[in-house]
C-alpha cells in the first residue's frame, strides 16, 4: 500500500474511530436522561394531543390502548419500566416506532435515558 | 449494522433486504472528503444519508446491499438563520426539531415549512423532494432550496449558485448563480454528497385563520378545484387540505359495503349515501396567512365566491390565531404543521389505538403525480381502486382526496402496509404496488417519490424516447463518478457495472 493510501486509511479509521468510541465508564445521569427523553421519546410518548381528531399523542394513546389503563400511558409516570426492556425498544422499535440509531441516542445517552425512566421504579 | 436496517422495509429478514456492510458517521465535511476518497481507492459503495428518517421510502438502508451507510448526522451545524432576509443555511444533521428550537431560543420572527415528521433532516427531505404545510412556495422544500454544499465523488468540494463566487453572501437567496444550473442531480441523486444548504423560510405573520368549505356532491369536486386552484394560485391560500365528511368517524359498514361493491359505486350512489346522512361529499380546509383584516377578508373572498359558483355549498370559519404564541397555546393547536411547529403526531396514523388495536409495522408509500383537476382526481380513484379492491388493500377508493403540499400539482398517495412477522401482508403490499404503479402509468400518472425496493420499477415510466432522460443522466453519472461509489441506484441510477443486472 502507497504512502497516500496509507494515509486515507488513516483518516477513515479515525472517522470511524470517532464515532466509534466507547464514552468511558461513568454513572449514568438521570438529569440528562430526562433531556433525552424530551428531545426523543416526548414527541410521542407524552401529554398533549395528538393529530386532528387523535386525543393524545400517538406513542401515549398506543399504551392507553395496549394496556387498557392497567398502566400508566404516559411512560414518564411508570414504576415498572425494565432497563433491558427500554433499551431493546430503543435499539430495535416496536410496531411502527422505529429503532434508534447510535448517532442519535448514543449508548451514554441510553443509559442516561434508562435512569430518567426508571428513577421511581419500586 | 441493525440500525442501518429500514425499519419499514416489506423484505424484513429476507434475502431481498438491502443491508449495508458498515456505516461511518463523518463530523465534518473534512472528514466526508476523506471517506470519499478512500471509498474511490479501494471501490467500495457508500451511501449517505442525513438523519435517515425516510420512513416508508427507504429509511437508513442503501439502495445497494453491501454500502457503506455515509451518516451525516453528526454534522448538525446550523450555518446562519437571517430572519430579515429569510433563509437559513444548515448541515445535513440538522433536522426540523433543531432547526425550530434553535429558532425559537432566539426568539427570531420566522418559520420553517415542515413534514408530518419532524425529526426528519431539513437537507435530506428537501433532496428526496419532501413538502409541507404552509405557503405556496415553502410547501416545496427542494423548491425552496438555495445553494449547496457538495462532496464529489473524487473528493472535492463544489458550491452551487452564488456559492461558486468566493466572498459572495447571497448562496442562500440566489440560487441560480449564473450559467447551468446542476443542483438537480444531487436531488433524489448519487452525484455526490450534501454537506450544506441554503433553504427559504417564511416571515411570522400576523395572523391565521381557516375555514371549511363543504359541497354535497360527488362530482362539485370538479368546480371545487378549479376555485380553490384560482386562490392558491393568487397567494390568497396556503396549504388548501381537502377530505370527505363521509370518511370521518368510526367506519362505517354501510359506507364499506358500498365502495366494495362490484365495479364500484356511481356517482348517484354516493350522493345519495351521503344525503341520507345529512352530509356533504366532500370538503377542502383552507387556510389564511397574513395581517388580521387580510387574512379576515381573503376567508370572505373565498367563502362568497365559492358559494356563489357551488349550489349547495357550505362554509364555516375555523380558528383565527395571533402571533407569537405562547408555548401552551401551541400545544392546544391540533395541525401544528400549519403553523411550522414540527412535531411527531401524524405517527398517530398507523399506531395502535382502541379502535386500530392490531397495528402494522410500517408502511411504503405509493405516491403518483395526477393534474391539478377534480376530473382527474375522480378518474384515479376509480382506476385505483380496482387495484387496491382486487388485493382487498383498505387504501385509497372512491372518497380519496389528493394531498396538495406540492402548490402546482396533486399527489394521490397511499400507505401499503408491512408487517415484519406476517409475510403475506407484505408481500399483497409488494403486488398491489407494481399493479398499480402500472396501471397508473398507463394513465400518465407516475410516482414523484418511492421506496428503494421500486425504484426501477418507478423510474421505469418515465421512459419517453426510449428513456433519453435516464440515458442523459447515467452518461453524466460515468463521467462523475466513474468508479460509481456513490448512492448506486438512488433516484434509478446506477453505476454502468450494475446497470441491467439482478443487483
Amino acid at each position: 500500500m502507497s504512502n497516500a493510501k496509507h494515509s486515507l486509511a488513516r483518516q477513515f479509521l479515525l472517522a470511524v474511530a470517532a464515532f466509534a468510541a466507547a464514552a468511558p465508564a461513568l454513572a449514568a445521569d438521570a438529569e440528562h436522561g430526562h433531556a433525552v427523553f424530551l428531545k426523543w421519546c416526548a414527541p410521542c410518548h407524552s401529554a398533549g394531543i395528538g393529530n386532528p381528531g387523535a386525543p393524545m399523542k400517538p406513542g401515549t394513546y398506543a399504551l392507553l390502548a395496549k394496556y387498557n389503563n392497567t398502566l400508566s400511558p404516559l411512560i414518564e409516570e411508570r414504576t415498572d419500566l425494565q432497563p433491558d426492556f427500554i433499551r431493546v425498544v430503543v435499539r430495535n422499535g416496536i410496531t411502527i416506532m422505529p429503532f434508534s440509531r447510535k448517532t442519535e441516542i448514543s449508548d451514554r445517552d441510553l443509559d442516561d435515558l434508562v435512569a430518567w425512566l426508571t428513577r421511581n421504579n419500586k | 449494522m441493525g440500525l442501518y436496517r429500514d425499519a419499514y422495509t416489506p423484505v424484513w429478514g429476507t434475502k431481498e433486504e438491502l443491508l449495508a456492510s458498515a456505516a461511518v458517521a463523518p463530523a465534518s465535511t473534512e472528514e466526508v472528503q476523506a471517506i470519499v476518497r478512500i471509498a474511490n481507492e479501494f471501490k467500495i459503495p457508500i451511501y449517505p444519508i442525513s438523519t435517515g428518517r425516510n420512513l416508508g421510502y427507504g429509511g437508513s438502508a442503501p439502495y445497494l446491499s453491501g454500502s457503506v451507510v455515509v451518516d451525516l448526522k453528526r454534522m448538525d451545524k446550523i450555518v446562519e438563520v437571517d430572519d430579515t432576509r429569510h433563509f437559513a443555511i444548515v448541515q445535513p444533521g440538522v433536522s426540523y426539531f433543531d432547526l425550530y428550537r434553535h429558532i425559537q431560543e432566539r426568539k427570531l420572527k420566522i418559520w420553517i415549512d415542515c413534514p408530518d415528521p419532524g425529526w426528519g433532516s431539513v437537507i435530506g427531505n428537501a433532496m428526496d423532494h419532501g413538502v409541507g404545510y404552509t405557503w405556496g412556495q415553502y410547501r416545496d422544500h427542494w423548491g425552496s432550496h438555495s445553494g449547496l454544499e457538495v462532496v464529489l465523488a473524487n473528493g472535492e468540494v463544489l458550491r452551487t449558485g452564488m456559492g461558486a463566487v468566493p466572498g459572495s453572501k447571497t448562496s442562500a437567496e440566489y440560487k441560480y448563480g449564473f450559467g447551468p444550473t446542476v443542483d438537480g442531480l444531487f436531488a433524489q441523486g448519487n452525484f455526490g454528497i450534501v454537506t450544506q444548504m441554503g433553504i427559504w423560510l417564511m416571515p411570522e405573520p400576523e395572523a391565521y385563520t381557516n375555514g371549511v368549505i363543504t359541497v354535497p356532491r360527488r362530482r362539485d369536486l370538479v368546480e371545487l378545484v378549479r376555485h380553490v386552484n384560482y386562490l392558491e394560485d393568487t397567494g390568497l391560500i396556503g396549504h388548501p387540505q381537502y377530505g370527505s365528511p363521509l370518511q370521518a368517524g368510526p367506519r362505517s359498514p354501510a359506507l364499506a359495503a358500498l365502495m366494495n361493491k362490484a365495479g364500484g359505486p356511481s356517482d348517484e350512489e354516493i350522493d345519495g349515501f351521503a344525503a341520507a346522512q345529512g352530509k356533504h361529499v366532500w370538503r377542502v380546509e383552507l387556510q389564511f396567512y397574513g395581517p388580521p383584516r387580510t387574512v379576515q377578508a381573503n376567508w370572505d373572498y373565498a367563502r362568497d365566491r365559492i358559494l356563489a359558483a357551488i349550489p349547495g355549498a357550505k362554509a364555516e370559519q375555523g380558528e383565527t390565531h395571533r402571533f407569537p404564541m405562547s408555548d401552551a397555546d401551541k400545544e392546544k393547536l391540533p395541525h401544528k404543521v400549519a403553523m411550522g411547529i414540527p412535531n411527531l403526531n401524524i405517527f398517530s396514523i398507523g399506531a395502535r389505538t382502541p379502535l386500530n388495536p392490531t397495528p402494522q409495522d410500517g408502511h411504503m408509500w405509493f405516491a403518483a403525480v395526477v393534474p391539478r383537476t377534480g376530473e382527474a382526481v375522480l378518474e384515479s380513484q376509480r382506476v385505483m381502486a380496482d387495484v387496491y379492491r382486487k388485493y382487498g388493500l383498505n387504501v385509497g377508493g372512491y372518497l380519496q382526496t389528493p394531498a396538495t403540499w406540492h402548490p402546482r400539482t396533486f399527489i394521490m398517495i397511499v400507505g401499503f402496509p408491512i408487517s415484519k412477522t406476517d409475510r403475506a401482508i407484505s408481500d399483497r403490499s409488494l403486488a398491489a404496488f407494481d399493479e398499480v404503479c402500472a396501471v397508473s402509468a398507463a394513465h400518465g400518472w407516475a410516482e414523484y417519490r418511492t421506496p428503494p425496493l421500486k425504484v426501477d420499477h418507478v423510474y421505469e415510466a418515465y421512459n419517453f424516447n426510449n428513456h433519453v432522460l435516464r440515458r442523459f443522466i447515467e452518461q453524466l453519472k460515468d463521467v462523475a463518478d466513474p468508479n460509481g461509489i456513490l448512492g448506486a441506484g438512488r433516484g434509478g441510477i446506477w453505476p454502468k457495472h450494475l446497470r441491467g443486472k439482478k443487483k
